[in-house]
């Protein structure tokens, strides 16, 4: 099965909804005509599909929505627009460089999240991309899978306790992914301090990620 | 046993909610388990997970080193600390320091272990705990009941009634309006924090990070919003490598909660700003309090390789029944139990250690690979060792431990006990003694032990002889099992010879604790066995068979006995099961079961040790299908009958409620017969049976097998 079909059975099967854009238009498109039917206030956190987009034109049709994102107005958003870096097909995970606090402010308190995905981001496991999203690139990553949700009550499974309710998922053919180049020189304090444990320990992170 | 644990398994045992609950989910849990690891090769995955596990217990020391440098190089300060109060001390001079009056916490099971929340409160610091099943608990001041789900004990009504004082406002039972009472609660509370603090599933050495896995989105908005965030990480949670988080990752959900994943994977790694423009003030405690201690004794280290999935709890016959606030403290279940020991003390544990059967189903599942039930009976003999045997145990090993006393004394119970015996069973004991039996009806001591009606059934000399050790309950009270096991073994053309010497297989001591006891009935049998050529050594108990295959070897290595295991070792060589045995005499020719007549439905109950320990589960289903019955499984077939040897005496409570599951799964077979290769479950299963006036069977496959072989 191909990726995307396999990441859209699994994220669907823990009640995430994915759409596909072919271009970064229609995403733009898919995107106010979302605001339209969910309308109130709205905060979009800094990804490439903003950086291309109109702005003004953006206020103009989704007058809820801002650009900057505080604690304050993103708890006070009904719509929380964040971008997503990878994706992960087998469990429908999302992959996201959180280390800017926007990112995750406008993907945990609204009460819904549209998180735009690059299609190209798609990778078959979680090894994956984490060969190609490593700490050192990033003091915060997160991971999300489907909207939050808990069954402390009586085992009952119920959505949106802290995060959000909704997740919208919207991959963009068109929007370039991330640099998949090997991380580089994160292992020299292991090295330096190796003991000399089992080969596959200690060794296999830098043997994975030179492949 | 203390009266006071004893009233708390009786309240728990009389809570239909809890059990319920923990019932349906138990139930539940295995289906949605098996459908979480579909595609998953589970043995691959615990023993990657065991093996990098127990390498980070190995190198705890060398792991928290390099953890701390990575962290610190990354800009997070790294507490490190055996003693619990420094912790604490270390967390409050934090809070003062940075004038913190209000707390966000997720879930850490470490804080609950040094009861952080108590010493802030005294602080005055206002404390949430935010993950939903925690803060329920933390507001009707519990303690939670089950390591992943803290509240499971909880209806829905009384978690209304919780929130409607919290919130000031009557509130009814209906779930999703009580999930958004909480959210809108805690959000303020998340807002407004000057302090989150969370635990960690994985720390990674080799990048200092902290990984935490959350379903409801709490970890993360701890993590975030406020300026400043404390972790408290065990130093078990320790990895070396940072791919060293993909096989916990992939397991840890699946056990917990049966998912993929969770909703939220967070990997931190040093400070981020904050959404206010600073940067995050991270603070990092790796606590020891006696982790590295432990992972220096030889037994217990083991136990370290834990990730807190909880699904040991899941498949527990007795978790089920009684929960986590009778069965462990902060820590729950079977590794709570041990952890426990550890973290609290060893005399803490002693009332819940007594609470396991020993059935192996934790064993199964566990994806740390940790032999729960062995560091288990580890405990109980370090208690025995610590505080002696109860007089009254001392008093029966001590019968026990010498062979020609303990023979005699069984000979004469059969005589005593004629005015309370009828077609086989004793169904009221006098008086004291009628408490630990009155749910299932007791066999009767039988006239003639199997030892002096062996005598009587002529051998013909062949060269392949066989040695049957009988054990206690077919010696004595179930001889026709015994004769049934000569009769298809010598059709086959096998001599058996019963050596005279063999006695009690030490499982009884055993499980108690008594090693010593269990020690000197391994010496007495093994020279017994071994006097005579054989080919084999076959019993027709899976209980007997596994101590004289395994227990005889790991209780002299227990008690540094190593003089004596090479004859153990040659012994436990030549031991086999009756029913492996027979199949394979079956299958090489030598034995033909009678063809070809349709026999009655039949189902079968597995017996603890020959389906976990001995593997042998096939078998005996095989054999019973060949002979002509129709085989119906029934519903957790492998579920512990609750006997358990001496278990059921000494916790009569539990065991009956066990046995009143398995026989309703029995029954609802509507098989009238059910097999099973165990005396004791045999005896457990047909005392209950009698007990309900029911006319199912309950036949050992020896004695089915033995009317259908061809003569």
């Amino acid at each position: 099965m191909p990726l995307f079909d396999t990441f859209k059975a699994r994220a669907e099967a823990v009640s995430a909804e994915v759409h596909r854009c072919a271009t970064k238009a229609e995403a733009l498109d898919f995107i106010l005509a979302f605001l339209r039917q969910e309308p109130g206030a709205a905060v979009w956190a800094n990804g490439p599909l903003l950086d291309d987009a109109d702005r003004l034109r953006l206020s103009e049709q989704a007058p809820g929505l801002a650009f900057e994102v505080t604690r304050e107005n993103a708890a006070a958003a009904h719509c929380g627009i964040s971008q997503m870096d990878w994706a992960i097909a087998d469990t429908g995970t999302l992959v996201q460089n959180a280390a800017a606090p926007e990112q995750r402010l406008a993907s945990m308190l609204p009460a819904i999240h549209i998180a735009l995905a690059p299609t190209a981001g798609l990778q078959p496991d979680m090894a994956s991309v984490l060969a190609r999203l490593h700490p050192n690139q990033s003091s915060y990553i997160s991971m999300i899978t489907g909207p939050s949700r808990t069954a402390d009550i009586e085992r009952v499974l119920t959505i949106g306790v802290h995060g959000p309710g909704r997740l919208v998922i919207v991959f963009v053919d068109e929007l370039v992914g991330q640099d998949s180049s090997p991380a580089a020189g994160v292992h020299a304090g292991l090295r330096a301090a190796g003991p000399g444990g089992p080969a596959q320990t200690w060794g296999a992170a830098p043997q994975r990620r030179e492949t | 046993m203390p009266d006071a644990f004893r009233q708390s398994i009786d309240t728990a045992l009389h809570n239909p909610n809890l059990t319920g609950a923990l019932g349906r989910f138990s139930e539940a849990y295995k289906i949605s388990r098996a459908k979480a690891y579909e595609g998953v090769d589970f043995e691959a995955v615990r023993t990657r997970i065991a093996e990098l596990k127990s390498y980070a217990a190995g190198h705890l020391e060398q792991l928290s080193e390099l953890f701390t440098r990575n962290a610190e190089a990354r800009g997070a300060k790294v507490f490190r600390t055996n003693d619990p109060e420094k912790v604490n001390q270390y967390i409050l001079d934090v809070a003062r320091v940075n004038g913190v009056t209000s707390v966000v916490k997720s879930k850490s099971m470490a804080s609950e272990e040094i009861h952080l929340n108590a010493h802030l409160e005294a602080a005055g610091i206002s404390v949430a705990e935010t993950d939903l099943g925690e803060w329920i608990v933390q507001l009707a001041g519990e303690r939670p009941s089950h390591m992943v789900m803290p509240a499971i004990h909880m209806t829905k009504e009384q978690v209304a009634a919780l929130f409607s004082k919290e919130v000031n406002e009557r509130l009814t039972s209906d779930i999703p309006q009580l999930v958004r009472v909480a959210r809108n609660e805690l959000r303020a509370k998340f807002l407004n924090a000057g302090m989150g603090i969370s635990g960690a599933n994985i720390a990674v050495a080799e990048t200092g990070s902290i990984v935490i896995v959350s379903n409801e989105g709490n970890a993360r908005l701890v993590t975030t919003l406020p300026k400043i965030h404390i972790a408290i990480v065990g130093i078990e949670k320790l990895v070396a490598a940072f791919d060293d988080i993909i096989p916990i990752l992939t397991a840890l959900p699946r056990s917990a909660t049966a998912q993929l994943i969770t909703s939220y994977v967070s990997i931190i790694t040093g400070p981020s700003p904050t959404p206010d423009g600073d940067m995050k003030d991270l603070h990092i405690v790796l606590m020891d309090n006696r982790r590295t201690e432990m992972s220096q004794d030889p037994k217990f280290k083991q136990a370290l390789q834990c990730i807190r999935c909880a699904s040991c709890l899941n498949v527990c016959p007795v978790f089920r029944l009684v929960g986590g606030h009778v069965f462990g403290k902060i820590y729950t279940g079977g590794i709570g139990t041990i952890l426990t020991a550890w973290f609290d003390e060893l005399k803490q544990s002693e009332d819940i250690q007594s609470l396991c059967i020993q059935c192996g189903n934790c064993t199964e599942v566990c994806p740390a690979k940790i032999d729960i039930p062995d560091m288990i009976l580890e405990l109980r003999r370090r208690l025995v060792k610590e505080d002696g045997q109860s007089l009254k145990e001392k008093t029966i090993f001590a019968v026990v431990n010498n062979r020609r006393v303990f023979h005699s004394m069984l000979r004469a119970a059969s005589v005593m006990q004629k005015p309370f015996a009828s077609g086989g069973f004793i169904r009221h004991l006098p008086m004291f003694l009628s408490g630990t039996c009155d749910f299932r009806s007791l066999p009767a001591i039988a006239a003639t032990p199997f030892r002096d009606s062996f005598k009587e059934i002529p051998q013909a000399k062949s060269k392949e002889k066989v040695a049957f050790f009988a054990g206690c309950l077919i010696d004595f009270a179930y001889p026709e099992m015994g004769a049934a096991v000569v009769k298809v073994l010598n059709q086959a053309g096998l001599e058996v010879v019963f050596p005279d010497r063999q006695t009690c297989c030490g499982a009884p001591a055993r499980y108690s604790g008594a090693y010593e006891v269990a020690a000197q009935n391994a010496k007495d049998n093994i020279e017994a066995l071994l006097q005579e050529d054989v080919s084999y050594v076959v019993s027709a108990c899976p209980t007997c068979t596994v101590a004289l295959i395994k227990e005889f070897t790991h209780t002299f290595e227990s008690l540094g006995m190593a003089d004596c295991l090479p004859r153990a070792a040659a012994l436990a060589a030549k031991v086999v099961d009756f029913s492996s045995l027979v199949k394979k005499l079956v299958d090489e020719g030598r034995l033909t079961l009678k063809p070809g007549e349709r026999l009655s439905k039949i189902t079968y109950h597995d017996s603890c040790h020959l389906k976990r320990t001995l593997r042998a589960d096939q078998p005996p289903r095989d054999l019973l299908q060949k002979a002509g019955f129709e085989l119906v499984e029934m519903f957790e077939a492998d579920m512990c009958c609750g006997m358990g040897g001496s278990y059921s005496l000494k916790l009569p409570e539990i065991s009956a409620p066990i046995l009143q599951r398995k026989l309703k799964n029995l029954k609802d077979t509507g098989a009238p017969m059910v097999a099973v290769d165990c005396p004791g479950c045999t005896m457990q299963i047909r005392g209950g049976l009698d007990r309900e006036g029911s006319s199912i069977q309950v036949r050992h496959t020896a004695e089915l097998l033995a009317d259908r072989i061809d003569c």
